[in-house]
């Protein structure tokens, strides 16, 4: 994700259950250059935010959190190309999530697409959003432009996403391939 | 500890054992000794004469300051570390330490392998002590201070310790403790009245008018006082009735409890060790034996720890704690032994520990619940542990909950308490998720501020979505606005050296400061929710009007993202 660029937290967010709490781990350079959390702004759900002092104490904090099925997702957000998140991390990320069943985003701030256990790779960006049908000149829902360049069992690909009630829609021209159903992405 | 402060002088000196030094303190005229070296008592130097009369006799003294709130802290000290022979440990004025020891001497052995303990590790530390252990305070007092031979082994010391069975009504005896009673078995009153006789009846505890009156009539010792006819006592001693009173106490006819004593003595698991041990490794081997012993403790009394602590009882006197804190209160072996291993690591033994205590310092009532037959945990507890083990790594301020602040100023807006500490009512720290807390709030705060606030936020609802942004920065950051007129939307901005072009704009939504907060030169904000041309939304506003006064042209500020 672009640092600068907080657009991937409603991408995110949509797909979470928020019946159950959130962990949200923020590396403490990530809340530096790009913000922290805020909770007035998020849609209703339960929160704990935890800041880490680098990289090896968020990944620490996040594969502690997935081990607790109590929770229904664990953001972590890493700043950078940290050398603690190397293939092991990340797969030890994968492997926790997969068996307690908590879903596991890692979002890289400003990092470059290297080696990683992730089941399912994004690249998140803003759109611009969608007409706002009150004020044509003020911003309207928020879209995405979202690229899965790499995932185990789909073909990856490139859409334009709005998000509505509780699915996604197709916004504008559309990969080459159908958008399937989205339930979870892993890291 | 008669010489307490003359040795800790002693020790943390460099001049020769055989020196005659005195110490002094500063009385209403002039020096008064206050402590004296066993040459200056040669020489003829007593605690509480005046320096000069002292100098009179030998010019050559030396006389150096007292520090008497260095002597305190030591004694302060020296009754924590105490609490490895007993739980109920209370300071008794300047130089001694007074220890319940009911049902605490079999641990070691019996009363003379406790006496025997004492005096050896306060040897080790090069402090002369008088130890007596007697059934009521009073009585060890009077034995400590004036026996020539304190029973159970006569040293030079006086740390004195009591066997408080009559006297401690307010302490409940540990296990195994014979039940308490108020007078004393008749052999072993006379036994102890036998002892107590020939003592001076200074001994007594009395003011020094009320001696002096006593050995003017001759009564010298606390036997000569006991012949005489109680009423006849009483009845001379009218106004400091305290005679009769000093003898009761003496005798266990009246209660004299440690004041220091806790109400109930929090669970706690006790390991010596037979040699000091110096790797670090040793704090978390005895938390494996320790761990076991405190979980019983805590079942047996329906308890769980919200707060373990464990203490290192080192050999040069100090103790060493590593303390642990728990979201909701917790007996459960494996998650406290997880909490308490990363902190025991840290553990410094110094020159080697040589006995560990366990002891949970906060409970709270927890019924046989807990210990669920199914293998899942439920989730609240799980996700309590997990706050637990996340707090104890990084610190209770880097694991957080949101709370809802009734303030319009977004930094002020959201809040942050520890996790660990959970909500009394369950739904004032889950900010953003309660509704209805949330709307009850709004309607305060804006009856509050309602004649200040001409655009007031919208409620946080699921339709007020994407009014606030996802993420705030912790300090709003200057940028620089190209503007069509300066009233008027923001064309672009530039942040951090990146020019952004507006695309769309909404607003102002405007927010003015909180006057009975801020300072009378805060200026209003004017909020944006600006878009720029590839899409990424932010938050940004104008402090300030042109021309309201206070400062200079009105300057704009990026304070969040959207998402």
């Amino acid at each position: 994700m672009h640092p600068r660029d907080g657009g991937w937290a409603g991408f995110l967010l949509a797909q979470v259950d928020r019946t159950k709490p959130l962990l949200w781990v923020q590396e403490r350079m990530a809340i530096l250059e790009s913000g922290r959390v805020h909770p007035p702004g998020l849609p209703p759900c339960e929160l704990i935010h935890v800041e880490a002092r680098d990289a090896r104490d968020a990944l620490w904090a996040m594969e502690e959190g997935l081990r607790c099925a109590a929770l229904s997702c664990v953001i972590g957000e890493i700043w950078g190309d940290p050398r603690a998140l190397d293939f092991t991390a990340t797969r030890r990320l994968a492997v926790a999530s997969e068996r307690s069943g908590v879903a596991a985003f890692l979002v890289r701030l400003g990092g470059h697409a290297n080696l990683s256990g992730a089941r399912m790779r994004w690249r998140i960006a803003s759109a611009p959003s969608l007409a706002n049908d009150l004020d044509p000149r003020a911003p309207g829902r928020p879209a995405w432009d979202a690229e899965l360049f790499r995932a185990r069992g789909f073909a990856p690909g490139r859409w334009t996403l709005a998000h509505e009630k509780d699915r996604f829609h197709l916004v504008a021209g559309a990969g080459d391939r159908a958008l399937g159903e989205i339930e979870r992405l892993s890291a | 500890m008669p010489a307490l402060a003359i040795e800790r002088w002693a020790k943390s000196s460099a001049s020769p054992p055989d020196a005659p030094v005195v110490l002094t303190v500063e009385g209403a005229h002039g020096p008064i000794i206050h402590a004296v070296t066993r040459a200056a008592a040669e020489r003829g130097a007593r605690a509480g004469a005046r320096l000069t009369d002292a100098r009179a006799l030998d010019p050559a003294l030396v006389a150096v300051a007292a520090d008497p709130q260095g002597d305190a802290a030591l004694l302060q000290r020296l009754a924590k570390w105490a609490g490895r022979w007993s739980p109920l440990v209370e300071m008794d004025g300047a130089d001694a330490l007074r220890l319940d020891v009911t049902g605490v001497a079999h641990l070691f052995d019996g009363e003379n392998g406790l006496v025997g303990d004492v005096r050896r590790r306060f040897a080790a530390l090069g402090l002369t002590v008088r130890v007596a252990i007697a059934p009521t305070g009073a009585a060890a007092w009077a034995l400590a201070r004036y026996s020539p031979s304190p029973p159970c082994g006569g040293g030079s010391t006086r740390a004195q310790r009591e066997r408080g069975e009559g006297a401690n009504q307010l302490t409940p005896p540990l296990p195994g403790a014979a039940a308490r009673r108020l007078s004393l078995p008749r052999g072993e009153g006379r036994d102890l009245m036998a002892q107590l006789a020939p003592l001076p009846v200074a001994a007594l505890r009395l003011d020094a008018d009320t001696v002096r009156t006593l050995e003017r009539l001759g009564l010298k010792t606390i036997g000569a006082l006991l012949d005489v006819p109680r009423l006849a006592l009483a009845r001379r001693f009218r106004e400091a009735a305290d005679v009769v009173v000093a003898l009761d106490r003496l005798a266990g006819h009246k209660p004299e409890p440690l004041t220091a004593a806790p109400a109930e003595p929090p669970p706690r698991a006790l390991l010596r060790l037979e040699e000091p041990a110096t790797h670090p490794e040793a704090a978390s081997q005895a938390l494996d034996r320790l761990i076991p012993i405190l979980v019983g403790q805590l079942q047996e009394r329906h308890l769980g720890a919200r707060r373990l602590s464990l203490a290192g009882y080192r050999v040069d006197g100090s103790v060493a704690i590593a303390s642990v804190a728990t979201a909701i209160p917790s007996r459960e072996p494996k998650h406290l032994r997880r909490l308490l291993a990363d902190k025991t690591a840290a553990l410094d033994p110094g020159f080697g520990v040589d006995a560990f205590a366990l002891t949970a310092e906060w409970t709270e009532d927890l019924d046989a619940a807990q210990d669920s037959l199914v293998e899942e945990p439920s989730g609240e507890r799980d996700l309590a542990r997990l706050i637990d083990r996340l707090t104890v790594k990084l610190g209770s301020r880097a694991v957080r909950r949101p709370q809802r602040r009734e303030s319009h100023l977004p930094e002020r807006a959201s809040g942050w308490v520890a996790a660990i500490f959970p909500s009394p009512s369950g739904e004032g720290h889950r900010g953003g998720v309660r509704l209805k807390p949330l709307d009850a709030a709004k309607g305060a705060s804006e009856r509050a501020s309602s004649p200040l606030v001409r655009h007031p936020p919208p409620a946080p609802s699921p339709e007020g979505e994407g009014k606030r942004p996802h993420r705030l920065l912790d300090r709003a950051e200057a940028i620089d606005v190209i503007y069509a007129t300066p009233e008027g939307m923001p064309r672009r901005f530039v942040w951090r050296r990146a020019v952004h072009d507006i695309a769309r704009a909404e607003g102002p939504e405007r927010i003015a400061p909180e006057w009975w907060r801020q300072a009378s030169s805060a200026r209003l904000r004017d909020y944006y929710r600006v878009e720029d041309n590839q899409g990424r939304r932010y938050w940004i506003y104008r402090e300030g009007l042109a021309g309201d006064g206070r400062g200079g042209a009105p300057a704009w500020f990026i304070h969040g993202l959207f998402g």
